[in-house]
């Protein structure tokens, strides 16, 4: 099929866009990227009457650092997470090791962060990061500018707390400090699949202990989801070494935050290929084999004062 | 809408319907019928087309979107004097093709790359990145994956 007919606006400002989706009579959407929307316009399982392209908005392009935030552009593609240095620190590799499995490189020169944000498909690797990390959603409307926590902003598949009159402008992260290590895995079918399950980990040592971790799950549930059960099995405990071989044993500490983030934290919603007993088991499997990547990425960066156990 | 597209060099005045999809006009107005549309989903990548240089899917961008921007496509690779381009070369000396039908989204995605990285001879996980952005069903991709990286170590000589 293709897109059926609808009106189509092109403003050069935030105000203008703002202006354009205020025009209530109209179902509208937000054309950022598109590279979900004009394949759901294509099935005509969403039938905008007006479609507001913001990509001729030039104040919606770039990011930057912003104290201890990095603030991206609605307009910030995700192939400008690929390069490691793009973004500094931590939130740079946990950015360009989750990017590549975003589609491929033809979407990613397209697709935004924001719009992802805007989108919110449960299985979204960058809604699970921001959940994890407590990022902010920034929106323009009718009545101003307003911020909304992720942990607040993600009601359901493809439902947000962004209100149809407001554009998000941007989102931001926070930067993660240097005794931080990061992972991210994906499990999918095959290259061209969503993920069935993936799981984004941010774990901080301060003197030898996890004195913070954050553990983002994707597609494990109707939205993306924090796993606070998880982190708290974690915070406290020592920075163990890592067994050998590729096996966890079950009494590791990071086995037994992969069973609690599959058995406390995901909801999951049973999928073709995928019921909810298999997504838990590659819940509680993901889970330990990231934060394992996450602590192969601290280790080498840990001062030898609080090093620890090597 | 009316919209000027410049497509392989030319600049073409359009009036088109905002729905109307960039690879459908490039075929149907332009009669640009290189770009070939498979799955319209965006996941083959048969339609692949340079937008201001960078790989894209002709099928997931509305040709409103594309006023004033610079489009390759297919067509637009060989020289003037009708020289292929050395991708195509490399695809015909590597046998990357079979029925063809998705060869144009693959030299489009290539070219892209090509043109974005002088030194894709150097990484061949690019290449495969390249490789498995698009959906063949004849060749099993090594074949594409090797001309490819063929047509990367020549411009690489050509420029050394």
């Amino acid at each position: 099929m293709k897109p059926a007919s609808f009106d189509y606006a092109v403003p050069r400002t935030v105000a203008e866009a703002v202006q354009a989706l205020g025009d209530t009579g109209r179902a509208a959407q937000v054309l950022a990227g598109g590279q979900s929307l004009i394949l759901e316009m294509h099935l005509q399982r969403v039938r905008p009457q007006l479609v507001v392209d913001i990509n001729r908005i030039a104040e919606l392009d770039g990011m930057r650092v912003d104290g201890d935030e990095l603030r991206v552009g609605a307009l910030v593609r995700h192939a400008a997470f690929e390069r490691a240095g793009a973004v500094p620190g931590p939130l740079g590799t946990l950015l360009s090791r989750a990017v590549v499995n975003i589609a491929h490189p033809p979407i990613r020169s397209r697709g935004t962060m924001a719009g992802s944000y805007g989108w919110a498909h449960p299985a979204s690797e960058w809604c699970a990061i921001g959940v994890a990390l407590d990022a902010t959603v920034e929106v323009t409307g009718p009545d101003g500018a307003r911020s909304i926590p992720a942990r607040n902003y993600f009601l359901g598949p493809y439902r947000t707390a962004r209100r149809p009159q407001e554009l998000i402008t941007a989102v931001r992260l926070p930067l993660l400090g240097g005794n931080t290590g990061v992972g991210f895995v994906e499990h999918r079918r095959t290259h061209f699949c969503f993920a069935q399950v993936a799981v984004a980990a941010a774990l901080t040592v301060t003197d030898g202990v996890i004195s913070d971790a954050r553990i983002g799950l994707v597609n494990a549930a109707d939205r993306p989801l924090r796993a606070r059960a998880a982190e708290q099995t974690l915070i406290g405990t020592g920075f163990a070494p890592l067994p050998e071989g590729s096996r966890l044993p079950d009494g590791h500490p990071f086995a037994r935050a992969g069973r609690a983030a599959a058995q406390q934290d995901a909801a999951p919603v049973a999928e073709p290929y995928a019921d909810v007993e298999y997504k838990r088991q590659a819940i509680a499997v993901l889970v330990g084999r990231t934060l394992t990547e996450a602590a192969t990425d601290l280790r080498p960066r840990l001062a030898p004062r609080q090093g620890g156990p090597r | 809408m009316k919209i000027t597209l410049t497509v392989n060099g030319t600049a073409h005045a359009l009036d088109v319907e905002p729905r109307r999809l960039l690879a459908d006009v490039l075929r149907d107005d332009l009669g640009l019928t290189g770009t070939h549309l498979g799955c319209e989903h965006g996941v083959c990548g048969a339609c692949s087309v340079l937008i201001d240089g960078e790989a894209v899917r002709a099928c997931l961008v509305l040709a409103v979107q594309c006023d004033g921007r610079s489009v390759r496509t297919v067509e637009g690779l060989a020289g003037p004097d009708g020289e292929p381009h050395p991708l195509q070369r490399a695809f015909s000396a590597e046998h990357a093709l079979q029925c063809g039908f998705c060869t144009p989204g693959f030299l489009m995605v290539a070219a892209g790359a090509l043109d974005a990285d002088p030194d894709l001879a150097d990484k061949p996980e690019a290449v495969e990145g390249v490789v498995g952005s698009n959906i063949c069903r004849c060749t099993g991709y090594e074949s594409i994956r090797r001309a490819i990286a063929r047509a990367a170590r020549e411009q690489r000589e050509t420029t050394a």
